[in-house]
């Protein structure tokens, strides 16, 4: 119990060098000065370890499988060291009753000191029967879990939002982690995945300083999904000069200029993609030339199509968007005010023709 | 505000009048420069979405989105100021001032009367009425098509706004807008809707009030750029 994180980290094997390396590089990726590297160093050599356990609902296990290549190998190996000593379904040798019998065991010894990181999320339809883990509901054994716990970290779209199983009609009722778990403070890290290093990055961040990074009104960390996509792409210059790939594989295209037309969600979205972007920086949706899905908003399934920037308004039942109904209405209403004058004209023709009386002046 | 109602205060201001003050200066400049600005923010808005085709050479030697974006926002500041200017003027103003903010909908004899308009636009009466503030029908179009639709892009056009804005004042006020829609997508969605629906709105506007000015027989177009309401007989 009384382990340092320090500790454990030497236990694994990883030099001291190794350590301070990762402290720096940890700083960087937070966003923090020069001046947070020994301050990080130092909570991590005196601090005993904060637990994490791992669990996995209905998911697809893309936010383990980027969170585990995460870009540099130090920071992976550091904070796989960090976390999967206690619980992960994917990642632990335990197994069965075992297995089960560690989230007991660290409920009990670290009673409100543990942090329970959630990856997918409950279905509750059925009584939560189409999530069965343990022979019984995975909501169950959710809202057990985290009603000890410090604070809930929901990985992914899903966690956050649904995602593809949560999309409509959602037939499970795939449900997101704030709207089982009322009485935790929850860090939601969408994305489907969410980037490697943005994931290291709020494990770091929580275990080392012992608190929750700043949020928005989402419950997104501010410092990695403050910013939209669209205000960091590189390919702003194109979208402000009105320079617009219009289809795939023309000389726009090839010229990379920017994907507006094409659909891309990156002026909706939030996300650190066009800064931090993927595999260690190597690249990003938008520069290997496909726009944005928006993977990291909300119900970015149900948003209508990827490769429309107008897209439907789902709340009129059909999939139509602005455009569709608005020049529908305007229409009938052209339709309807050129109908009306011309009524109004044989009418007023009808009338002049046959009683002069209809002249009427202001009763006064 | 009710034709009778309207006749008899004609009848007590003017004895027999043939003209009356209606629409003070400031609500009449607000009209008319609301109507462009809206008509700037509706082209602009919709080539937001629509962007004209693409242009090529170099990004440095052009700037088109930015204009119309930078037209946008210059127009909706103006359309904001201009709101809030209108919504003390109601305060200020006289009573015809009031009307698109306060339709009174809890007077039956009122909703008699846009009965009877629509019976007027569906050629069942034959007889237009008049009227010293906005016809009844009219008011209730502008109520609901301009009065609150108004502020629905407003708020749903700084919500947008308050997305390019970090943490301040425009995020206090508007960041809630885009969550509470089912995120900034939708908000998109339902601004550009309302762009066409003020639109349709608009259009159905002109008609009538040119429609009115040529069967009724009282001024509307000219009592708008004058204030002045004239009977014609
Ligand atoms: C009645 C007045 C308005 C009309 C008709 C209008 C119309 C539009 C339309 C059609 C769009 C394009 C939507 C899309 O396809 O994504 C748009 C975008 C936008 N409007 Fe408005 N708008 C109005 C008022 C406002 C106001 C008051 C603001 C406040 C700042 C505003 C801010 C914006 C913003 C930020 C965008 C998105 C720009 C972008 O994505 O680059 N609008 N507007
Ligand atoms: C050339 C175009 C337009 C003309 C000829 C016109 C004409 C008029 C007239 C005659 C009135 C007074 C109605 C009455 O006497 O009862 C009026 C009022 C009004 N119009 Fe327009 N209009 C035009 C464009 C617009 C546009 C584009 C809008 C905005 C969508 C608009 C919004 C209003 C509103 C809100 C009022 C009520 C004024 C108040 O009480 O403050 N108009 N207009
Ligand atoms: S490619 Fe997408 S994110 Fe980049 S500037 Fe264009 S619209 Fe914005
Ligand atoms: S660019 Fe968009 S769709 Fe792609 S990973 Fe980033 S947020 Fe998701």
């Amino acid at each position: 119990m009384s382990e340092t994180f320090y500790e454990v980290l030497r236990r694994q094997g990883i030099t001291r060098r190794s350590f301070l390396k990762f402290c720096s590089l940890t700083a960087a990726s937070l966003g923090l000065s020069a001046a947070a590297m020994p301050k990080i160093a130092q909570a991590l050599e005196t601090r005993p370890r904060t637990p994490v356990l791992w669990l996995h609902g209905l998911e697809c296990t893309c936010c383990s499988e980027s969170f585990i290549r995460s870009a540099h190998p130090l920071t992976r190996d550091v904070v796989l060291s960090m976390l999967s000593l206690d619980y992960d379904d994917t990642l632990m040798a335990a197994a069965g009753h075992q297995a089960e019998a560690i989230i007991e065991m660290v409920k009990e010894k670290y009673r409100g000191n543990y942090i329970v990181a959630v990856e997918g999320n409950p279905p509750l339809n059925e009584g939560g029967m189409f999530c069965i883990q343990g022979g019984r509901p995975f909501v169950e054994k959710l809202k057990e879990t985290c009603a000890d716990a410090k604070a809930v970290i929901a990985w992914g779209s899903c966690a956050s939002y649904g995602c593809v199983q949560a999309a409509r009609p959602n037939p499970t009722r795939a449900t997101p982690i704030r709207k089982v778990i009322a009485d935790k403070p929850i860090v939601c890290v969408p994305g489907c995945p969410p980037i490697a290093e943005v994931m290291t990055g709020v494990v770091t961040y929580m275990l080392t300083f012992d608190r929750i990074p700043a949020l928005d009104r989402q419950g997104r960390p501010k410092m990695f999904y403050g910013q939209r996509i669209h205000d960091k792409c590189y390919r702003r210059g194109h979208f402000d000069a009105g320079q617009f790939v219009e289809a795939w594989d023309d000389e726009s295209a090839k010229k990379g200029f920017c994907l507006y037309k094409m659909g891309c969600k990156g002026p909706t979205t939030y996300n650190a993609c066009s800064s931090m972007r993927w595999n260690g920086g190597v690249s990003w949706p938008v520069q290997s030339g496909h726009g944005c899905l928006g993977c990291s908003e909300d119900g970015f399934w149900d948003k209508g199509s990827f490769y429309d920037r107008v897209t439907g308004i789902h709340q009129f039942g059909i999939e139509a968007n602005a455009d569709v109904i608005g020049g529908a209405i305007a229409i009938g209403t052209g339709a309807a005010i050129a109908a009306h004058a011309a009524v109004t004209a044989l009418d007023s023709l009808r009338r002049r023709a046959g009683n002069k009386d209809a002249r009427e002046g202001i009763e006064a | 505000m009710l034709s009778q109602n309207d006749v008899q205060e004609a009848k007590a201001r003017g004895n027999l009048a043939y003209s009356l003050y209606i629409y003070e200066a400031p609500l009449r400049l607000w009209h008319w420069a609301n109507s462009i600005i809206m008509l700037a923010l509706a082209i602009s808005g919709y080539l937001i979405g629509s962007p004209p085709p693409t242009l090529t050479g170099e990004a440095a030697d052009h700037y088109v989105m930015g204009n119309i974006r930078f037209i946008h926002f210059v127009a909706s500041y103006l359309f904001a100021i201009g709101l809030v200017a209108r919504v003390y003027w109601a305060f200020a103003g006289n009573i015809y001032a009031r009307q698109i903010f306060l339709p009174p909908v809890f007077n039956k004899e009122w909703w008699k009367e846009v009965l009877f308009e629509l019976r007027w636009y569906l050629f069942l009466e034959h007889t237009p009425k008049k009227y010293l503030g906005h016809n009844p029908m009219a008011l209730l179009m502008m109520f609901f098509f301009f009065t609150i639709l108004a502020f629905g892009m407003l708020l749903t056009g700084f919500g947008l706004y308050a997305e390019g804005a970090d943490d301040g004042w425009m995020n206090a006020l508007f960041g809630w807008v885009a969550p509470l829609l089912g995120g900034s997508q939708q908000t998109h969605g339902w601004h550009r809707l309302g762009m066409w629906i003020m639109m349709s709105f608009a259009v159905l506007h002109v008609y009538a009030a040119i429609r009115e000015e040529v069967l009724s027989k009282h001024s509307l177009i000219s009592t708008m750029i004058s204030g002045w309401r004239m009977f014609k007989e």
